[in-house]
């Protein structure tokens, strides 16, 4: 097999290390897996977990060939079955013209269907559909000793649920059969409010309103203080019903196309560019840009789920210490919690470019996955700003107390208690893990850094 | 693993009592810190300092080694390996700076000192490469100094050491270039500390918390090089072109 070793990073662009790199069609899995020495192996897909979840240092890791020209589209039953080395974005092309769309997609389509069910992906409907997991119904699993098991919900439900959310540590995904939802266009009906403040934002999404969207989500603005602390947009959505399309929309109701504008070019931007002065001017304007309220505004699925994939690589922009992601979630009661997190985060200075807040709903079975009901915040930050590590481990320390946890697929800075307080379940994965994998051939610069597979 | 800030989980130091070593150790402390070895020949020494670093979350460890013993060197580096896993900061830390001319003179003086200083310097760094590369992340830091910049004939034999090493470095972070292992060689100038206790002091002297935060720095921001203070890499640059007969007249100490 061609191995190279290559340097690996996640999207944020922070901690590298070099792997030997390889592509593989499934049927030469068993073979490959038979020459892995003692730093193991690791599925990587489209490298879009932002720390070190795909990365392997001085071991074997796989990209698993497979696209969704192959996918089986069940147009009765409204599912599809599709290899797990295909991304959202191929997937989407395929089947929103035949009027489905994915169960769950994150805030860019370019993640492997391995991926969203290795992290057990989220998106701005948690609160009305779950994560990505609930809507597997069966997968194929290639296992560490060469064999391949066929588990779903009924079917081994431990290592179903154990590999939802468990970060490529159980085996490879090989293609899975997942629950598609109807739509008749490919459009979003989208209301839109522009809120004060945190309180008024949190009571606004807290008041019922948001479960009678599918999709909602809301920007806040960390740079603003004071009185205008948690300002606001807030944005709820549902795909558009034929009727709800103008006129010149409606003779191709399910036209699907979205384009990438341009490519951040490779030369790095000024370091500094992005500071706080930039970050405030930008949010100003984003926020000023949002209407006050407006009802029904009908926006294509990319520029409702995906903006941040209209400007290529974008995460360039943060030059060479990169950027890193926070994701937390603290249960509902929280309130005052996720307020001192974001008076933390506003007053440290540390520039914020994105920071989004959500509702989640009801968890899953999977022991590792990441969300549970109550509100989750996302935050962007420039890997270099002074005295970042002290504050994130300084919210690590705020999200425990309040019941709390942060999410893997973002995860690039967090230490081994954090996870186990975070995570009660550890150890039911841990035994499935055990299970199946005994010899430890999967294996991660996450799992290794936070000691995931041992105590 | 380092994280996302570079702070990195497991420390080693070799030379483990030495106080620009120790300092470095200290600076990179932090709360996803798990281990420090301090790997010296003095254990009594190493387990003082080893106190002052220890804390509820760091398991700091003071094993035996000698840069003198370089048959040992695999094995040292490997047990500490087997013991805590992946290295993420090395720091080969150990040197000697000899009794000045008189080492010059000293057949058996002059051959140790090189042998500890370069032929053991060698040896532990390539034990320790060999693991960097096997692991695909991690990083040596090398102290050379400025003495092996120019070298000077008031030290020259630990000067020349230091030339010798700093070259050996840089072409040891050249041949690790591609797999995710990297080195830093940082050149301090005068520092006050045992080595140089009861010396007068030379220009721009500066002090084991000053050279580590430089290197703290320069671990973060991936640099190959750093000097401390980061004046003498400018004031260096000048002096290598200084003719002979006025480098030999320069009341550098
Ligand atoms: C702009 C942006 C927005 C995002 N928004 C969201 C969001 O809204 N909600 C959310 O939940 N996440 C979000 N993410 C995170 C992203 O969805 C997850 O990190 C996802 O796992 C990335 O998929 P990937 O294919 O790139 O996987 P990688 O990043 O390459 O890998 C992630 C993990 O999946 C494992 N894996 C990959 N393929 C397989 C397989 N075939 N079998 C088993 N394990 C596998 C890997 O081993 C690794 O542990 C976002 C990321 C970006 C960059
Ligand atoms: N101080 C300066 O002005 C200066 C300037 C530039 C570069 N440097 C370099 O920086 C490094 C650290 O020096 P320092 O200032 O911290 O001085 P230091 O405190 O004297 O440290 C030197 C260390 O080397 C150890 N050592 C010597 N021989 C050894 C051997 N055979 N095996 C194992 N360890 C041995 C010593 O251990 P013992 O305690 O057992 O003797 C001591 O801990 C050295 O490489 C030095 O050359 C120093």
């Amino acid at each position: 097999m061609a191995v190279t070793r290559t340097s690996l990073t996640g999207w944020g662009r922070t901690n590298p290390s070099a792997a030997e790199l390889v592509e593989l069609f499934r049927s030469e899995l068993p073979a490959a897996l038979k020459e892995v020495d003692d730093r193991g192996a690791l599925v990587r897909g489209l490298g879009r977990s932002y720390g070190d979840a795909a990365q392997n240092g001085g071991g074997l890791v796989i990209r698993l060939m497979g696209s969704a020209t192959d996918a089986l589209l069940d147009r009765e039953a409204g599912t599809v079955t599709v290899s797990a080395g295909a991304s959202l974005d191929e997937l989407l092309r395929y089947i929103v013209p035949r009027g489905f769309f994915v169960p769950v997609t994150p805030g860019t389509r370019f993640v492997t269907i391995g991926g969203a069910i290795a992290s057990d992906i989220h998106g701005k409907n948690h609160h009305f559909d779950g994560s990505f997991g609930k809507h597997v119904l069966r997968m194929s699993l290639q296992l560490a000793d060469g064999s391949v098991a066929e588990i779903g919900p009924d079917r081994d439900p431990e290592l179903f649920w154990a590999t939802i959310g468990g970060m490529g540590l159980t085996g490879i995904v090989l293609d899975a059969t997942i629950r598609l939802l109807r739509v008749e266009t490919s459009r979003m009906a989208v209301d839109t409010h522009r809120l004060p403040d945190l309180d008024t934002l949190m009571d606004t999404m807290a008041d019922g309103d948001d479960d009678a969207h599918r999709y909602s989500v809301a920007w806040i603005d960390l740079a603003a203080k004071g009185s205008q602390l948690g300002r606001s947009v807030l944005t709820r959505g549902d795909h558009a019903r034929f009727e709800q399309l103008p006129a010149k929309h409606q003779s191709d109701p399910l036209s699907y196309g979205p384009e990438q504008l341009v490519s951040v070019p490779p030369i790095i931007p000024r370091p500094g560019l992005l500071n706080h002065v930039t970050v405030a001017a930008f949010n100003e304007l984003w926020f000023r840009k949002a209407p006050k309220r407006k009802i029904g505004g009908i926006e294509s699925i990319s520029s409702f789920f995906h903006p941040l994939d209209m400007v290529g690589q974008w995460a360039r922009f943060y030059g060479k210490p990169g950027l890193v992601q926070y994701q937390l979630v603290v249960p509902f009661g929280q309130e005052d919690a996720m307020r001192r997190i974001v008076e933390r985060v506003s007053a440290s200075g540390a520039a914020s470019f994105l920071a989004v807040l959500k509702r989640f709903g009801a968890g899953n079975e999977a022991p590792l996955s990441f969300p549970q009901p109550g509100w989750t915040l996302a935050l962007d930050m420039p890997g270099g700003a002074p005295g970042l590590g002290k504050l994130l481990h300084g919210l690590d320390d705020m999200v425990l107390e309040a019941g709390g946890r942060n999410y893997f697929a973002k995860d690039a800075h967090t230490v081994p208690e954090t996870i186990r307080r975070g995570y009660p379940r550890l150890a039911e994965w841990q035994a499935v893990r055990r299970r199946v994998d005994p010899h430890e051939v999967w294996q991660s610069d996450l799992g290794r850094r936070l000691h995931l597979a041992g105590d | 693993m380092d994280n996302a800030f570079g702070e990195p989980q497991n420390i080693v130091v070799l030379g483990g009592t030495s106080e620009i070593g120790l300092a470095i150790a200290h600076h990179l402390v932090s709360p996803v810190t798990r281990s420090i070895v301090l790997a010296c020949r003095d254990l009594a020494k190493g387990e003082q300092a080893a106190a002052a670093l220890r804390s509820d979350t760091v398991e700091v460890s003071v094993v035996s080694f000698d840069a003198a013993d370089t048959a040992s060197h695999e094995r040292v580096i490997g047990d500490i390996v087997e013991a805590h896993g992946d290295l993420d900061v090395v720091v080969l830390a150990f040197g000697q700076l000899g009794n000045g001319e008189a080492t010059g003179a000293d057949v058996a003086e002059a051959a140790a000192l090189a042998h500890v200083n370069f032929t053991g310097a060698i040896s532990a760094s390539v034990a320790v490469a060999n693991r960097l590369r096997k692991q695909g992340h991690g990083t040596l830091v090398v102290l050379s100094s400025v003495a092996g910049e120019r070298v000077r004939k008031a030290n020259f034999v630990y000067g020349a050491t230091k030339a010798g090493l700093d070259g050996f470095a840089q072409g040891l972070g050249d041949s690790l270039e591609g797999t995710g292992a990297r080195v830093l060689v940082v050149r301090p100038g005068f520092v006050h500390s045992a080595m140089t206790k009861g010396m007068k002091a030379a220009p721009f002297a500066t002090t084991p918390d000053k050279v580590a935060d430089v290197t703290v720095q320069g671990l973060r921001r991936g640099n190959r090089t750093v000097w401390a203070p980061g004046i003498l890499r400018f004031v260096f640059s000048a002096l290598r072109h200084v003719p002979g007969p006025i480098w030999r007249k320069l009341p550098l100490g």
